[in-house]
């Protein structure tokens, strides 16, 4: 399963400055290896230490928030789109 | 990883007055003053840090008690240059805190209640505050062009800073927004643009346009200039302590959308403490959300102190955050301080916009109407204690919200223009 990842400006040090990628894996889980593999140290920007999300990360798996889906265990069919943003943004 | 330094050729250390830094909130890892919003090691919220103006608290306040009615009398306290008042603004704040008699007998509080009025800002909404802060650091960093997303109050506080301070705006709003806030955003001449989806849809496009080439040079209030735009929030606190003498209230009640304004709140109130401006005691911190859009209330009664996102379905439109980003740290500082955070249905909310307008003569909007009606929930449950100093925020104007209260407000009676009529209507 191939998707594109779009990286937020913060990750795009670990990508040559690009902003989007493509990345192979049934799971977000197995999509997030696969971008470590080809970007070494972006795993560990976007997990914490115990291997979740970190709280002000959000993930979309094209239009759906992976938190009302199963989260890294979300399903990522070929040629989907997944978007990581800080989740810090918006609101009063 | 490298620290992000970002300081255009504009930024001069006296452009950000006592500020000196952004620091993560989170993890702490500090940054250089810059249009930045998140950390680059953990995603956590950056929030600005200063080097305030400390041992002569009596000269501080008189320095301010000489400052202009608005909030820009809190010069040295916020992000901005000293001379930030002779610059355009809508030049907002120092709006009413009102002692609120009638409706503290109506809510059986023994004590002092006051509501702190924000629908009087040049916009009717609170979000003036923050706007006025965020223009500042967009004119610092060489934007031109401002913009948000918004769940309207923002898009129309926005729009008219933009126009008073001379940048281009194109602002984002969910398309089904009430038509009061839709005209408010769009009648100050800028680009309005309604996204198919609901206001964390609204917030995800702005964060990812931001990252895009479409999206340079932009300075969003709420992302990339959101650690300056939440400090406006600070001068609730200051006001509402200057108002009451230079005194905390004991209990404060405060409305949830991202969470944003509790938490910078509390952090004015901290300040004035350390600053030595009031007296040291403990104050409660209480949060205020509509059943429709409850996910901090929820993690909060669950005990939780993670925030699981919902799909907001509720009239408190301004409030409809499903996902919200600083929901944690609310939860950290209602329970840090020996508060509470409670919800209230949507029947609830117009019969307390009502409850406000009959006794105190505020017409709320809802997000005023979910304050006033969680302070009663809170009371009958006896969290919230009647007998000590208590402020309730109205953060915008009823005449926003019409829709909210129209159903159910109108006319006593329609009668013909004769006094047979008006007595035969019983209204003599």
């Amino acid at each position: 399963m191939s998707v594109n990842v779009r990286i937020p400006t913060i990750l795009r040090t670990y990508t040559g400055g690009q902003a989007e990628v493509s990345a192979e894996g049934a799971t977000l889980a197995e999509v997030l290896a696969d971008l470590e593999k080809n970007h070494a140290g972006i795993s560990a920007r976007v997990l914490d230490d115990t291997g979740k999300l970190r709280r002000f990360v959000n993930v979309y798996v094209n239009d759906d928030d992976v938190r009302f889906a199963e989260g890294l265990g979300t399903a990522t069919p070929d040629g989907a789109g997944v978007s990581i943003i800080p989740a810090v943004a918006g609101g009063c | 990883m490298a620290v992000q330094s970002v300081e255009s050729s504009t930024t001069s250390a006296a452009a950000f007055g006592p500020a000196v830094a952004l620091s993560c909130r989170e993890c702490g890892e500090r940054f250089d003053l810059g249009p930045i919003f998140a950390c680059g090691s953990c995603f956590g919220p950056l929030e600005v840090a200063y080097d305030l103006p400390s041992g002569d608290p009596e000269g501080l306040r008189k320095q301010i008690e000489a400052g202009p009615d608005n909030i820009w009398r809190y010069a040295p306290l916020l992000p901005v240059p000293a001379d930030v008042a002779a610059l355009p603004s809508l030049s907002p704040g120092f709006t009413q805190l009102v002692k609120a008699d009638r409706l503290a007998r109506e809510l059986g509080v023994t004590g002092e209640l006051h509501v702190k009025d924000d629908s009087g800002n040049p916009t009717h909404s609170f979000k003036d505050r923050v706007v006025a802060i965020a223009v500042q650091a967009a004119r610092t960093f060489g934007f031109t062009t401002l913009s948000c997303s918004s769940t309207g109050n923002l898009a129309g506080a926005v729009g008219a800073a933009a126009a008073r301070a001379g940048f281009r705006s194109c602002v984002f709003i969910p398309h089904d927004l009430e038509a009061g806030k839709v005209v408010m955003a769009a009648v100050y001449g800028g680009e309005l643009v309604g996204i198919e989806g609901n206001y964390d849809d609204v917030n995800r496009f702005c964060s990812e346009l931001i990252g895009d080439p479409a999206g340079e040079g932009w300075g969003f209030v709420n992302v990339n200039l959101r650690p300056y735009y939440g400090e406006g929030s600070k001068t609730l606190a200051y006001e509402i302590c200057e108002q009451l003498g230079w005194r905390l209230p004991d209990q404060i009640v405060i409305p949830i959308a991202s969470g944003s304004q509790l938490t910078k709140i509390d952090k004015g109130l901290k300040e004035l403490i350390k600053l030595g401006l009031v007296e040291d005691k403990p104050y409660k911190i209480f949060g205020a959300q509509a059943e429709g859009c409850s996910p901090v209330s929820t993690a909060f009664k669950a005990g939780h102190d993670v925030v699981r996102p919902q799909k907001p379905n509720t009239i408190a439109k301004s409030l409809a955050i499903g996902n919200p980003a600083d929901g944690p740290y609310v939860l950290d500082i209602a329970r840090r301080t020996g508060g509470a955070v409670e919800d209230v249905t949507d029947e609830q909310v117009v019969d307390a916009i009502k409850l406000l307008a009959r006794t105190e003569g505020i017409f709320a909007e809802t997000a005023g109407g979910v304050t006033v009606g969680v302070t009663k929930k809170l009371i009958e449950d006896g969290l919230l204690d009647p007998s000590l100093t208590t402020v309730v925020l109205n953060t915008g104007d009823g005449l926003k919200t019409l829709d909210a209260v129209a159903p159910t407000t109108g006319p006593s009676a329609i009668i013909r223009p004769t006094l047979d009529s008006f007595r035969e209507a019983g209204l003599a």
